[in-house]
């Protein structure tokens, strides 16, 4: 048995054969040629096939993985579209009378390496993208298959570094895992493998070699290791941590569809956060509830001016209708401290946490918070909507902010557009202002959710982000534990819900006491969905 | 001849992507276009010319275009440039 130690950049088990992909079989001999047009002729023909593998390979990405992954097809088809790659070509073919797949090759391999000589890093692995599109065309000019899963066996593919069209193409039946000698941080390998859900590893250089293909090999994914030729303790192990990985996710896949319950009846709403309209697909795939956190902000992130009513509408009623009636949580603009937008141009601050954010910017800039909520009352005609402001600190915020709704209802009102006026209207509760008032609060809001990184930045004062003080950052803390009880107990008084949206919802170690504490709702990473609704049913 | 200047702010400088879609943009304008670094300059509408001029974050990038629809070329130019990079 041999062991190769690389990188795990996606978890998981698989033993079976291995396949080394060798590119050195794709490497064309210089043939001698005779009709020089005819050749140029066959070279223009192979490069328009190649162009339309491409566009055709992008419209599938598209619709697997989304607009990102499809840029990139484009951008190989752009470079076959540019004479810079083409005309070295074309040059060696005429001048040295030679045949297509040779001067592809040289030409290619010249422009690869002026890319990998640049220093920067995401700009060298483009000298891969290269080679990818040269080999595309090599592939049709030679009519050589370029899909090493085209045979019957399920196989464990090795190789120097996957290229993108290649894994973009794979039979996914027929991989098992995915293992390279190449480890870059950029590697299209890791993100097609966690897309794919199978196992790799990267970064195992050169003793993965193709005298290994055919052999039988373990990958864990995990612990980054590949075993040649594992022997039966290995194998053993494997397979029970395979077992191990497995029963875990089927044991959750019947947690699909059921409520999420105590066995003494109690029910917690179990929602999800997310960022994006996007990210809907993935609250519904994993089976939340709800939405208990749509972080609005990310429409104002990434841009360089105001997304205006039109945009924000678009994306709330996108997520409204995605989730088909189920509550949708959007939280107001949250931007301030670490979430900065140029185009605010928010003056510096030397305090930014305690400074002109979230809610004190929608309150202070009028125009900015109505656009908000003109588009997500408009949003409220589409699905199950509800308001929540962040921030808040006083009874008197929350009453300003409510005002605002209630001119943005009257002018809808007048201009006839159709909108919920019943929308919940709730709160973050993440200062310890408002879990000290919560009961004053509870009767002016419709639902409270616990924010609690910021609950415990401001609770402990103790900055998230600086990594020094890190051993003081106790997210167990009682003063947090008390303050969310407090919390809970005043929204049920006042007879609104009460959930946690911060980070700590997902904290598995919590759930048991967040669950006696009288929680209504966790909403947490959909990812986290059906591992914490089996905690729950299992809570007696 | 027209022409912007524009400082980088995307953290990976004019990568792949952006650089094909820019190339796009600029293709549809008949002016000749010409993308310049410091003392370093490339053809504005070819991708391969301008992923090799590995402009970074901070850089400074002018963008010239001559011809009969020089002044569209460098708007779409700066908008593309403000919106993506």
């Amino acid at each position: 048995m041999i062991t190769l130690k690389g990188k795990g950049v996606s978890v998981g088990i698989a033993t079976g054969k291995l396949l080394f992909i060798d590119r050195s079989k794709f490497v064309p001999e210089r043939k001698a040629i005779t009709d020089v047009a005819g050749e140029l002729q066959r070279f223009a023909h192979a490069s328009k096939t190649a162009q339309d593998q491409l566009s055709k390979l992008a419209e599938e990405m598209k619709e697997k993985l989304g607009e990102e992954h499809a840029a990139l097809f484009e951008v190989h088809s752009m470079m076959l579209a540019d004479t810079d790659f083409t005309d070295p070509i074309r040059k060696i073919i005429s001048e040295e009378v030679v045949c297509a797949e040779y001067a592809t090759l040289r030409a290619s391999t010249v422009l690869a390496q002026e890319f990998a000589d640049l220093e920067d890093e995401y700009m060298s692995a483009r000298a891969a993208d290269v080679r990818d599109v040269a080999k595309r065309v090599i592939a049709v000019l030679s009519g050589a298959p370029v899909d090493p899963t085209s045979g019957p066996e399920q196989v464990i593919l090795a190789t120097d570094d996957f290229t993108p069209s290649e894994t973009a193409q794979f039979d996914r039946s027929k991989v098992l895992a995915l293992v390279s000698q190449a480890g870059a941080a950029n590697s299209h390998t890791a993100i097609f493998a966690r897309t794919m859900n199978i196992p790799a590893i990267i970064g195992l250089g050169a003793s993965l070699s193709a005298g290994l293909s055919g052999l039988p090999v373990a990958v864990d994914g995990e612990g980054g290791e590949l075993y040649v030729e594992p022997d039966a303790d290995v194998v053993a192990r494997l397979q029970e941590k395979a077992a191990k990985i497995k029963g875990e996710r089927a044991q959750l896949e019947q947690y699909r569809g059921k409520p999420t319950v105590t066995k003494s009846g109690k029910k917690i709403k179990l929602y999800a956060n997310i960022g994006s309209a996007k990210d809907a697909d993935s609250a519904v795939n994993n089976d939340a509830e709800g939405v208990g956190l749509f972080r609005s902000e990310f429409l104002y992130l990434g841009r360089d001016d105001y997304p205006d009513e039109m945009v924000q509408f678009e994306s709330y009623k996108t997520v409204a209708e995605r989730l088909n009636g189920k509550l949708v949580v959007i939280r107001t603009l949250d931007i301030g401290a670490d979430k900065q937008a140029d185009y605010f141009k928010l003056p510096h601050e030397e305090n930014p946490a305690l400074g002109m954010r979230a809610i004190r910017i929608c309150l202070t800039r009028k125009d900015l918070f109505k656009t908000q909520l003109r588009a997500l009352y408009r949003a409220s005609a589409f699905g199950n909507v509800a308001i929540m402001f962040p921030m808040i600190s006083s009874v008197k915020e929350l009453l300003q902010a409510k005002t605002i709704t209630a001119e943005v209802r009257a002018e809808l009102t007048e201009k006839n557009i159709k909108f919920n006026p019943d929308t919940p209207i709730g709160i973050m509760v993440e200062t310890p202002a408002s879990a000290i008032i919560s009961d004053q609060l509870a009767r002016e809001a419709d639902f409270f959710s616990i924010g609690t990184n910021d609950l415990t930045q401001y609770t402990l004062a103790v900055d998230r982000q600086n990594e020094s003080i890190s051993e003081f950052v106790d997210t167990h803390h009682e003063a947090i534990l008390r303050l969310i009880q407090m919390t809970v107990d005043n929204a049920h008084k006042a007879g609104i819900w009460a959930g946690i949206c911060g980070s700590l919802g997902a904290d598995p170690t919590l759930t048991q006491r967040f669950v006696d504490m009288g929680i209504d709702e966790l909403s947490v990473e959909p990812s986290a969905i059906l591992r914490l609704r089996s905690r729950i049913n299992e809570m007696a | 001849m027209q022409s912007i200047s524009y400082v980088i702010k995307d953290p990976i400088g004019i990568h792949a992507r952006p650089a094909g879609s820019l190339i796009k943009e600029l293709g549809a304008f008949s002016s000749k276009v010409t993308i310049k670094r410091g003392a370093d300059s490339c053809d504005g509408k070819k991708l391969l010319a301008l992923m090799k001029l590995k402009v970074k974050q901070g850089e400074t990038v002018v963008v010239e275009a001559d011809g009969a629809d020089e002044e569209a070329t460098v708007k779409a130019a700066e908008a593309f440039l403000t919106k993506n990079l």
